[in-house]
Formats: structure tokens, C-alpha cells, sequence
């Protein structure tokens, strides 16, 4: 037991869990705003408003067109210089996450809204709901059952996508791992047991959506 | 109930409607029929106005949908429309899916809202299915909520656009039936429908369109027994 706990591989746990705090809660709060965001703009893309559709898209072309390192960068660096204010880091991470998952939510969104049969939105109308009742009752609740796994997946992509934040210093489990093993030269035992703890989560994650998915199939 | 005048409608260069002058009165129930594609629905869908009226006017209740000052919601909940894919919400129940209606625009509470439903759903046979969803039901058995949906809005002219072309043979039946009972209490009704029998059983008065007009009317004797227009005689030649 002394030996396993003093392991090269065990004594970067605390620091690596501390890491893991801040990794989910990029994740969560990035996803919570940019679920906003994604339903707002995917519905935008299917609005018949020419100008609402064209900034939706426009949005989304172009969080999807560029690196999400770039992104992060110039959220954090950009902005700050731009609006003469020092960004706190953490605000950074869940906007720049936010902003990004959001023009991914975005198209599951469109996609989940678009694949709803036309006759729901008339049946609605002609029962004389209006088009915002329609959408709230009849479409939604079906579509949003079938954003349910691509969202799940999101998720995974973006729990990953927060080991980019190491570059401006946030302290999740990567950058953690990083300022751990300069000091210990273990990369190699600190490095796999972030994969440990980020496959943790994402692999019961994905048999759970799998599972999800079966269940929306039938 | 409803007068329409000088009808057009186009999609785009298509115009599927080539005016259209019609008069459906009080308690009449007017039967559509034609070959495929001669704009029947899309004349059905301008009388609730989910198809924009090119040019033309359609007077429902009274109301001209061509105002753009007219509230399009409230003349739909006056109007019933029953589809030929039915339509129901797959994710509500049966008695759910005729409540929404009550209960969102008139604002009902839920119980009011199931003493409007329940007696629908026994008027069209289905008092056993209230709690269970859309998808256990039989093609028959949907269109018979669809139509109860319909009625919860009280509305005074109910729209049928094919509503037996999807259903198996052995359920078509069942759903004219209710269609019957309706007429007989009165109701004003619209139908297109391929059901010739019904058309002569049922209704007051057959129009036959093609081309996205009206060729000939009247009483089914007249049209089915009758017909003058040469394009009315070619189509009962084929349906009948
Ligand atoms: N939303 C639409 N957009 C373009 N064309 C349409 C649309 N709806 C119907 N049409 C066309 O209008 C014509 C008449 O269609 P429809 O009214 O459905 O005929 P019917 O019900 O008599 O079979 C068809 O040629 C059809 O392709
Ligand atoms: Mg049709």
C-alpha cells in the first residue's frame, strides 16, 4: 500500500484532481453558455430573416473555419488588448469554449430542428398555435431528442478541447501535469494518468450515449 | 362559410392555381375530387392559410384571409385540418394531443381541457387509447385522433385532405364513418378524397378540379351519373 501510494504514478493524483476541478468546470459552464448560443444560432440558420440567417451563419463559418488554439488566443490576448482590460483566465476559457461549441451546437441544432417532419409544424398551425407555440411544443421536445447524442458528443470534444488552455496558463489538468513533472521528471507516469482520468470520463460517457442512441433508433 | 374568388396560387413560376371561384355554404360538405397534382391540396392549404394567397380572395367565417391585418391564428383554430399522413405529435399521448389545443388558445385548464377531449375520443371510438402515444395506434386509429384533435377547437368548417389515401383498405372504413357522423350532425366540411363512394353516399356537392381549376360542379348525381366536361369524364372513367 506505501509502495502503490508513493508510486511515480499516484503522487501526481492531487494535482492532477485539482486539474480535473477546473477541466469540468470549463467544460459545463463553456457547454451551459454555448448551448445558448448554439440554439439561438441554429435556429437562425433556419429563419427565413436574411439577415438573422446570414450572421448565424456567418458565426458559425468562421468558429468552425479556424483553430480552436487561435480562438483561445485571441480571446484571451485579442479582447484583452483590443478592450484595453485584463481578462481573467478562467472567464476566457468558458467564453472561448462557450463561443466554439457553440457554432458546433449550432448545426446539431439545425440538423436535430430540420429533421422534424414538416406536417408537426402545420398540424400545429392548424390547430392555431402560432409559430413560436409550435416550436416550443410540438418541435423542440422532439428535436431536442434527437440532439441528445451529438450533444453528449460535444461534450466529449469539448472536455478535450480544454487541454488547450494549458497555453495561456489555466490551470487544468494538462497545464497541472505540465508544472508537475518539470519539477519531478515523471512525464511519462503524470502524463498517464491524465489520459486515465480524461478516459474515465469519456468512455462511459460514449457507452452511455450509445446506449441513448439505441433507445431513440426504436 | 367560405367564399373563394378568382383564387391563384404559384410556387415560384409554377402556378398551380389558375383561379378559383368557389362557395361553400352553411352545413354543406363540398367533395374535391381530381387526378394528382391538379392542386387540390394546395386549394385546401389556401383556406387556413398555409399556403399565402397569390392573388385572389378567400373569405373564411366571414374574415378575409387576404387582409394582412387578419389574425391568422385565430381563423386556423375556426378551421380543421385533418392530413392524409395524420400528423399527430409522436410525443405526447392521444388524449394530450387533443388538449394542446384547448388548453394553449383557449386557454383552458387541464381538466376542462380532457371534458372537451374525452367525449371526442369516444365519438370517434377510442375512449381505451386516451393514455397511450401515437406510435401504437393504427394508421385508422391516428386519423380518427387526428380528427377528434381537430373538433376540440370547436372549429365551424373542418378541411379533409385525403384522409383515407394512407390507410390499409380494411381501415378506411372506419374513419369515413366518422366523417358520416360528422356530416349528419351538420357540420360544414371540405374534402378531397379519392373515396368515390363516399363522395356519392356523402356529400352535397362534388367539384372537380384539374389544371388548377375547377372543370365542372355538382350535385354527385350530376357529376358521377352525368358528367359533362369531357376531362371529368376521362378521370371517373379511370376511378370508377
Ligand atoms: N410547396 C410547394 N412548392 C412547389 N410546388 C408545389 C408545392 N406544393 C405543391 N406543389 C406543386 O403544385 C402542384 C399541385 O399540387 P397539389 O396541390 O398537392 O395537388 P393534388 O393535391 O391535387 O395532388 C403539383 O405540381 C405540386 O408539385
Ligand atoms: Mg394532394
Amino acid at each position: 500500500m506505501e509502495a502503490f501510494l508513493n508510486s511515480d504514478y499516484i503522487k501526481p493524483m492531487p494535482y492532477l484532481l485539482e486539474g480535473l476541478v477546473f477541466t469540468l468546470l470549463i467544460t459545463f459552464a463553456g457547454l451551459f453558455f454555448g448551448f445558448i448560443i448554439g440554439a439561438f444560432t441554429g435556429l437562425g440558420r433556419l429563419s427565413k430573416n436574411k439577415f438573422i440567417y446570414g450572421l448565424s451563419s456567418v458565426y458559425v463559418e468562421v468558429i468552425r473555419g479556424t483553430p480552436l488554439l487561435a480562438q483561445i488566443l485571441f480571446i484571451y490576448f485579442g479582447l484583452s488588448q483590443l478592450m484595453d482590460l485584463n481578462m481573467h483566465k478562467l472567464v476566457a476559457a468558458i467564453l472561448a469554449i462557450a463561443l466554439n461549441a457553440g457554432a458546433y451546437i449550432a448545426e446539431i441544432v439545425r440538423g436535430a430542428v430540420h429533421s422534424i417532419d414538416k406536417g408537426q409544424m402545420e398540424a400545429g398551425r392548424s390547430i392555431g398555435l402560432t409559430k413560436n407555440q409550435t416550436m416550443r411544443y410540438i418541435i423542440w421536445p422532439q428535436a431536442f431528442k434527437r440532439m441528445i447524442p451529438p450533444l453528449g458528443n460535444q461534450f466529449v470534444i469539448s472536455l478535450k478541447d480544454t487541454s488547450l488552455f494549458s497555453a495561456i496558463a489555466v490551470g487544468e489538468m494538462v497545464y497541472k501535469a505540465k508544472t508537475y513533472y518539470a519539477t519531478t521528471f515523471t512525464p511519462f507516469e503524470t502524463l498517464t494518468m491524465v489520459c486515465v482520468l480524461y478516459l474515465l470520463i469519456t468512455i462511459p460517457t460514449s457507452i452511455y450515449l450509445r446506449r441513448v442512441e439505441r433507445r431513440l433508433d426504436v | 362559410m367560405i367564399q373563394v374568388q378568382d383564387l391563384h396560387k404559384s410556387f415560384g413560376k409554377l402556378e398551380v392555381l389558375k383561379g378559383i371561384d368557389a362557395n361553400i355554404n352553411e352545413q354543406e360538405v363540398v367533395c374535391v375530387i381530381g387526378p394528382s397534382g391538379s392542386g387540390k391540396s394546395t386549394f385546401l392549404r389556401c383556406l387556413n392559410l398555409l399556403e399565402e394567397v397569390t392573388s385572389g380572395e378567400v373569405l373564411v367565417d366571414g374574415e378575409n384571409l387576404t387582409d394582412p391585418k387578419i389574425d391568422i391564428n385565430s381563423i386556423r383554430s375556426r378551421v380543421g385540418m385533418v392530413f392524409q399522413h395524420f400528423n399527430l405529435f409522436p410525443h405526447m399521448t392521444v388524449l394530450h394531443n387533443i388538449t394542446l389545443g384547448p388548453m394553449k388558445i383557449k386557454n383552458m385548464s387541464q381538466s376542462e381541457a380532457e371534458a372537451v377531449a374525452l367525449p371526442l375520443l369516444e365519438k370517434v371510438g377510442l375512449s381505451d387509447k386516451a393514455g397511450v402515444y401515437p406510435d401504437s395506434l393504427s394508421g385508422g386509429q391516428k386519423q380518427r385522433v387526428a380528427i377528434a384533435r381537430a373538433l376540440a377547437m370547436e372549429p365551424k368548417v373542418m378541411l379533409f385532405d385525403e384522409p383515407t389515401s394512407a390507410l390499409d383498405p380494411e381501415l378506411v372504413g372506419d374513419v369515413l364513418q366518422v366523417m358520416k357522423d360528422l356530416a349528419e350532425e351538420g357540420m360544414t366540411m371540405v374534402v378531397v378524397t379519392h373515396e368515390m363512394g363516399f363522395a356519392k353516399e356523402v356529400c352535397d356537392r362534388v367539384l372537380f378540379m384539374d389544371e388548377g381549376i375547377i372543370m365542372e360542379e355538382g350535385s354527385p348525381k350530376q357529376i358521377f351519373d352525368d358528367p359533362q366536361n369531357e376531362r371529368t369524364q376521362a378521370f371517373l372513367s379511370k376511378v370508377l
